[in-house]
């Protein structure tokens, strides 16, 4: 019964000698792939004033091939031949005369707007300068809430505060562990095998103190906590936004960055600087394995050195740097969270970009710090000249 | 009689304990528009979404054109998703495309036309579900409940399905933009010979549109039959879900 919807038989045209055209076959959308660029050869070639369709032999029709046979049909009219149908089933010609009902609202007649370069830049810098300013705004809004519960501690949402310390910290051990256990293998054999050709093993702790405990695990950490926490923020947020539950807790009179917002920076203040000094411990136990293992110095000389190598001042820079990274990851997670309009896909969107904006932020007060504390004269001498 | 285009047969779906379906038989026939009502939860949508093969049912058999639809493997199932269009309930436009290119998905994947060609067509299309042509490069967020619903049947016809299956067509619309849709059903049915299955809670959608009404109630179709006759069945169901306010007032129509 359905035979013809699977096999279907390609829709052709047969001219003959006057003046009529046979249409035959599947005049439908698995049939007529190559009848459209037949009959623009038809059109051009026909140059008799009258032309006859002959129906007789199509098979099957849908809408596809009615606008098909509709539009070869207007065209022809327009050149001024005269075009006519005979033998076309009931079912057929109904479909066609409703092409032609429809033909007139099928045109459109607006196009769609372009762009011009200039326009664009200028609708860029527009939106870019507005996002900057709502951030500002968003940043001010916030620091006002942090003011008002730190005057009235009792507001603070603790049970918000615990649960994101425990997801965004507690559950973040294992992978910031083992990164920074990698990281500290890695750079103190690639330092290791420099230092070995002088003779200098044992400066292999100087080399991965200052560098992972200062620099290279705050940073790490704060990427780990913004492609982890900062995400899930904007995604929490944005869509909470698309189903209006942020709308529904304005309702209810909960200030939703009183809850959203405040309990997620204040959670990612505290457990920053914990999660870097842990991992500050993992990634030089990494070191000193491999200090061990592959350049001879003993963990007794590694531990006797280390204090020595390493002075307090480059360990409280590397902790003190984290509760800034960590204001900036919760701040622009939020942010772009309650930046999201429109439907879901727009969350995806903002994520991204929050993510992005998160590190890329990180590595740009990271670079700021670093020129404050030279200036300042902080911890810029290593303590072994 | 006319041509059955789907039949199910001792249909029976159940999730660890829980039974949905159970015996369940129900013929559609060409051309006709039947609505599937019921309470909710009862599994109305599951219904429909067994028969395009949506989700998989625990036993019996669902016959569309003749051909055991349970047993078709990936590749022929193709052929049954081209010829039978679904709207979801809230639209499932993809958010990302615009209204034409919404519509263009089917045409894009499952045929040769040329991009003018398949240009013309979604003009067309949407114009048949009585939009105007200038909504076509809109995004889905930016159009209204009612006309996410019609761009969502254009999509479902974009393919000429023989069979046409909507969720909850009217839920969520103003007396007025139901009322047009329900116009839409009936004239798309006319002109293109469609068969119509309907889930549906709009009494007044059922009076209007409906050629026949399937009652889903204890697991089974326990009711069939145009509205007139279905309204005179002595089954509690029935007058209970008929003869609140809300029932009678859509019978004075």
């Amino acid at each position: 019964m359905r035979e013809f919807i699977q096999n279907p038989i390609l829709a052709t045209i047969k001219c003959n000698q006057i003046d009529t055209v046979f249409c035959t076959g599947d005049w439908t959308l698995d049939g007529i792939h190559q009848l459209e660029a037949q009959l623009e050869e038809f059109i051009c070639s026909k140059n008799i004033s009258t032309v006859m369709f002959d129906g007789s032999q199509i098979r099957a029709m849908d809408t596809a091939g009615a606008w098909l046979l509709y539009r070869t049909y207007k065209t022809l009219e327009q050149a001024g031949q005269t075009v006519s149908l005979q033998n076309f089933d009931t079912e057929h010609s109904d479909l066609l005369k409703m092409m032609s009902s429809y033909a007139a609202k099928t045109q459109l007649k607006t196009s769609i707007p372009t762009i011009s370069f200039l326009e664009n830049i200028g609708k860029t810098t527009y939106i870019t300068f507005n996002n900057l300013i709502n951030f500002l705004v968003f940043i001010g809004k916030t620091f006002t809430l942090v003011g008002r519960e730190i005057l009235s501690p009792s507001r603070i949402r603790w049970q918000a505060v615990f649960f994101n310390l425990y997801a965004d910290g507690l559950t973040a051990l294992p992978i910031i562990g083992m990164l920074a256990f990698l990281t500290g293998v890695v750079l103190a054999y690639q330092g290791g095998i420099q230092l070995s050709m002088y003779g200098a093993n044992i400066f292999i702790v100087d080399l991965v103190g200052i560098t992972l405990l200062r620099e290279l695990v705050p940073l790490l950490t704060a990427i780990i906590i913004a492609g982890r926490s900062g995400s899930a923020y904007t995604a929490q947020i944005g869509t909470m936004k698309v189903t209006n539950e942020i709308d529904a807790l304005s309702t209810i009179g909960i200030v939703p960055m009183e809850l959203l917002v405040l309990p997620k920076l204040l959670a990612l203040i505290i457990l920053m600087p914990l999660i870097t000094a842990y991992a500050d411990v993992v990634g030089v136990f990494g070191s000193m394995l491999v200090a061990k293992f592959s350049f001879d110095v003993s963990i007794t000389d590694f531990l006797h050195r280390f204090p020595e190598a390493v002075s307090t001042t480059n360990y409280v820079i590397g902790i003190g740097k984290t509760p800034i990274f960590a204001t900036v990851i919760a701040l622009v997670g939020c942010y772009q969270g309650f930046q999201v309009r429109g439907g879901a896909d727009q969350v995806g969107k903002q994520v991204t970009l929050s993510v992005v904006q998160a590190i890329f932020l990180v590595i740009i007060v990271d670079a700021m710090l670093s020129v404050i504390f030279s200036w300042l004269g902080i911890g810029t001498l290593p303590n072994f000249m | 009689m006319s041509e059955i285009v789907v039949e199910i047969n001792n249909l029976r779906t159940q999730f660890g304990n829980t039974i949905i379906h159970d015996g369940l038989n129900l013929q559609i026939q060409r051309g006709e528009i039947i609505a599937i009502i019921g309470d909710s939860g009862v599994g109305k949508s599951m219904l429909i979404h067994e028969i395009i093969l949506l989700q998989k049912p625990t036993a019996g058999s669902i016959k569309v054109f003749g051909i055991e639809v349970l047993k078709l493997n990936e590749k022929r199932s193709v052929w049954l998703r081209r010829h039978c269009g679904m709207m979801f309930q809230n639209g499932a436009l993809f958010s990302s495309l615009t209204v034409g290119e919404n519509i263009a998905v089917p045409l894009r994947e499952h045929t040769q036309l040329s991009e003018r060609l398949i240009g013309e067509i979604v003009n067309f299309k949407i114009a048949l579900v009585g939009l105007p042509v200038s909504a076509k490069n809109k995004y889905p967020d930016q159009i209204s409940g009612g006309m996410t619903k019609r761009v969502a049947v254009a999509r479902a016809l974009a393919l000429d399905p023989e069979i046409l299956f909507l969720d909850e067509p009217t839920a969520g619309l103003d007396p007025s933009g139901a009322g047009a849709f329900d116009e839409l059903i009936v004239k798309l049915t006319e002109s293109l010979g469609l068969t119509v299955v309907v889930v549906t809670h709009d009494l007044d959608l059922l009076w209007e549109v409906t050629d026949r009404v399937a009652v889903l109630a204890n697991k089974q179709v326990s009711a069939i039959a145009p509205m007139r006759e279905l309204i005179k069945l002595e089954h509690t169901w029935i007058q209970n879900y008929f003869q609140g306010s809300r029932g009678r007032a859509a019978q004075q129509l």
